[in-house]
């Protein structure tokens, strides 16, 4: 999937030629980058499986799937399901032989990821303006992550406006306002320690004046479990509704692809404080798989949208549920 | 979900009470539980299949203790043997004889290092130090400012020459300004990928160049499998001396915690529980590992036998002390006491707060001794045992025969034992401030 493809409300006309180039040329850097980070740890699984498989599909390969699930964050439910899926399959389409197992074991983990209605998976931008509110525990990723959104939809031909609600961490605005610098957008933001709801009512009513058609607020990271933080983030999510019909358009939970079972109750706290519509997961470029996210988008309905690669600027894409199935058992968007 | 769990156990042995010594089914049938809880506690794979394995080991044969059925008795030695694994003596910072000691945080982006660094700082300035904050983040947007600012807050001086600058001269010059300036310096370092070659090099030199004192990995509590490569890597890459933990007062179960102990063999040695500066506290493991466990109200319940059990023979106890009564059975009950509990300095250990018992909290329980005595006492006839004072020269010589011991370690034992009557008598009359060690009334 392509930006433009992404962002629904992205006319294709209006982007320019040279950004559809510079995207595949983006994609064939990153993966260069990726490979070279993951060689190492990329090899070893699929090595362990490949070498498995020579003697057929027995106990020991359906052992080794379900340690790679479990190693990958999957859960132990999800581990289960999705083997009991594969069994099923295996046995009714007859396989037996190595390339078709493992075929049939990446679509099983993709089926996982892929809502039902494909339109789930895009981030709707066309209101004007569109307001994205993204929230998240502390460390996440958040604040980066709005910067690579800003920068993504400037390049589609988008004016973002950047809302600096977190206003309790130290220097959090400061950190913002670089983003802000380096994705060439603008930013709302007051002193530290002002009430993140009057900035954020600032920021919306900002983006009129200003002609900025994409509104992106941060907020500050907060355990799901502090009920008085997540309260101020219901009230953040009300003035914003209250301000502007419909809004917020897209509720961006952000969550690190290291994090273990803990990301299911996050996203079950945040869903329910302020109806998440979508995830971003972040770190990918790491060893983590973020396997939470079956569990997630299988017990809540949550569709992942964008996956976070590396700390720099572009360094963010779509989320596509066969590469991230493939990518559990160490292969790549290619397919090796 | 954790309810769901213990129901699960304490149904599949409803009706099997203090049931005998533990079986191989028995134990086999908790475990399968045991290992479900500790996976969905993020516990790595690996490290749950090594920890199940030991724990068989340790369990096959052991008494169910009365009130508990067989599965709640292997919950306990879970329990213990997780504790056990979390604890380490080597809990607290080394601190140099050369000021500045030299405290070295990395981590993963996010786990919480700059925060730690000033909760640190916090934490050691109320303990009398001087701590001084070095910025070597110059990669996170605004991360020197963030530093700046929390150092400002905590009132600790921060040495922060820019974004401009190398890591590692940063660091080495941070020392320097440390020296000058306090007498600990804590070097905040950029978050990176275990698998990003070039960052971990720039660490390692860190490291060369500064030669901390203390290289602390900082790990965030909701860390699932993933948890083990990281540490692993930067163990092998820049030695690590301890963990802080972060972001506890989540509610993540923490395996990541064991996970990193079972495959580093380095102690954590700080929880972060808050958002506030002040909620950083050394860690407890005990706490930890019934909180990776999540099985609390078993847990409950096993203190809740092993107090009526001992309130049981505390009472027992006591009445026997007042009537000076105390004999070798009684003593003899109070060794197997202490042996079923495991040793005694890891449960003074667990204990908040003993003040002025040191030479407590050193006693190690000599299982070869305690041999020796069951033997010898169990030589005795039971009106000897009864009555110790009936113990003369041909009956010492006879129990010495029948112990396989000698007629001085009879004499030893006789002395042992007035000396413990004297002090009992102590105990009871509230001459010393009472302490509830197991079996005994305070």
């Amino acid at each position: 999937m392509e930006w433009h493809e992404v962002f629904k409300g992205v006319a294709e006309a209006d982007v320019p030629k040279e950004v559809i180039a510079e995207e595949e040329r983006e994609r064939a850097g990153l993966f260069r980058r990726l490979r070279k980070n993951l060689g190492k740890a990329r090899h070893a699984v699929r090595d362990q499986l490949k070498s498995a498989l020579y003697v057929g599909v027995d106990r020991r390969l359906y052992e080794k799937v379900e340690e790679t699930l479990i190693f990958a964050d999957v859960g132990v439910d999800g581990t289960v399901k999705i083997v009991e899926e594969l069994e099923r399959r295996c046995t009714a389409k007859k396989i037996e032989a190595r390339e078709p197992f493992l075929e049939e074991l990446a679509d099983v983990v993709a089926g996982t990821l892929r809502p039902d209605d494909p339109e789930r998976q895009r981030i709707d931008v066309s209101a004007d303006p569109t307001v994205i509110l993204v929230v998240g525990v502390n460390g996440t990723g958040k604040t980066t992550t709005i910067g690579k959104i800003a920068y993504r939809l400037h390049q589609l031909g988008k004016t973002p406006l950047m809302v600096a609600a977190d206003t309790f961490r130290a220097a959090a605005v400061e950190q913002l306002s670089e983003w802000a610098d380096r994705a060439g957008c603008e930013i709302v933001k007051q002193d530290a320690g002002s009430d993140p709801a009057a900035v954020v009512y600032d920021g919306v009513a900002a983006a009129q004046s200003r002609g900025a058609d994409v509104v992106i607020v941060d907020t500050a990271g907060r355990l799901h479990t502090q009920v008085n933080l997540m309260r101020e983030l219901e009230k953040v999510r009300r003035v914003i509704e209250k301000q502007l019909p419909g809004a917020p358009h897209e509720t961006l939970l952000v969550l690190d692809a290291t994090t273990g079972q803990n990301g299911l109750r996050q996203a079950q706290e945040f869903k329910q404080a302020v109806d998440v519509t979508g995830v971003v997961l972040t770190k990918l470029d790491g060893t983590a798989k973020g396997g939470i996210v079956v569990a997630i988008h299988e017990t809540l309905g949550i569709p992942i949208k964008l996956v976070g690669v590396g700390e720099q600027l572009e360094d963010l894409r779509p989320f596509e549920p066969d590469a991230f199935a493939r990518a559990i058992f160490g292969g790549d968007e290619d397919g090796d | 979900m954790f309810d769901a769990l213990s129901d699960r156990l304490q149904n599949a042995f409803q009706n099997l009470k203090g049931h005998g010594k533990l079986t191989a089914e028995d134990i086999d049938a908790a475990m399968r539980e045991i290992r479900l809880a500790l996976l969905e506690a993020d516990v790595n794979f690996k490290v749950v299949r090594d920890f199940v394995a030991h724990v068989k080991e340790r369990a096959l044969g052991v008494e169910v203790m009365e009130s508990l059925t067989p599965a709640q008795q292997v919950i306990k030695i879970v329990n213990e043997e997780l504790t056990a694994l979390m604890g380490s003596a080597d809990s607290k910072l080394a601190f140099s004889g050369h000021a500045p000691t030299i405290v070295l945080m990395a981590g993963l982006q996010g786990s919480g290092k700059t925060t730690a660094c000033a909760k640190l700082a916090k934490y050691l300035k109320k303990d009398g130090k001087r701590p001084v904050l070095i910025a070597a983040d110059v990669y996170r947007p605004a991360a020197i400012d963030q530093l700046q600012t929390l150092g400002k807050t905590v009132g600790v001086p921060v040495y922060a020459p820019g974004a401009d600058v190398d890591p590692v001269d940063i660091a080495r010059d941070g020392v320097e300004f440390a020296r000058a300036n306090g007498d600990v310096a804590i070097i905040d370092t950029a978050g990176r990928l275990h698998i990003d070659d070039e960052l971990m090099d720039e660490l390692a030199r860190i490291r060369s160049e500064v030669k901390p004192h203390n290289i602390l990995l900082v790990v965030d509590a909701m860390t699932g499998q993933d948890a083990v490569n990281a540490a692993e890597e930067f163990r092998q890459r820049v030695d690590l001396d301890g963990v802080v933990l972060t972001k506890l007062d989540g509610d993540a179960r923490g395996g990541a915690a064991l996970s990193v102990r079972a495959v580093t063999g380095r102690p954590i040695k700080f929880a972060s529980n808050g958002e506030k500066l002040d909620d950083f506290d050394t860690f407890h493991p005990g706490r930890m590992a019934s909180r990776i466990l999540g099985m609390g109200d078993v847990l409950s319940l096993i203190e809740k036998a092993e107090d009526s059990l001992d309130a049981q023979k505390a009472a027992e106890m006591e009445a026997k002390l007042r009537r000076a009564e105390f004999t070798f059975e009684d003593f003899l009950e109070q060794l197997k006491q202490v042996r079923k509990m495991g040793s005694l300095s890891s449960i003074l250990s667990m204990l908040p707060g003993v003040p002025g018992m040191k030479e407590l909290k050193n006693v190690q329980v000599d299982d070869r001794q305690l041999d020796r005595i069951e033997a010898m006492i169990f030589s005795m006839t039971a009106r000897e045992r009864r009555n110790p004072e009936l113990i003369d020269g041909s009956r010492k010589q006879r129990i010495a025969r029948g112990s396989g011991t000698t007629v001085q370690d009879v004499n030893l034992l006789l002395k042992q034992y007035r000396e413990m009557q004297k002090m009992l008598k102590m105990f009871s009359s509230g001459k010393t401030k009472g302490l509830r060690l197991p079996g005994m009334g305070g």
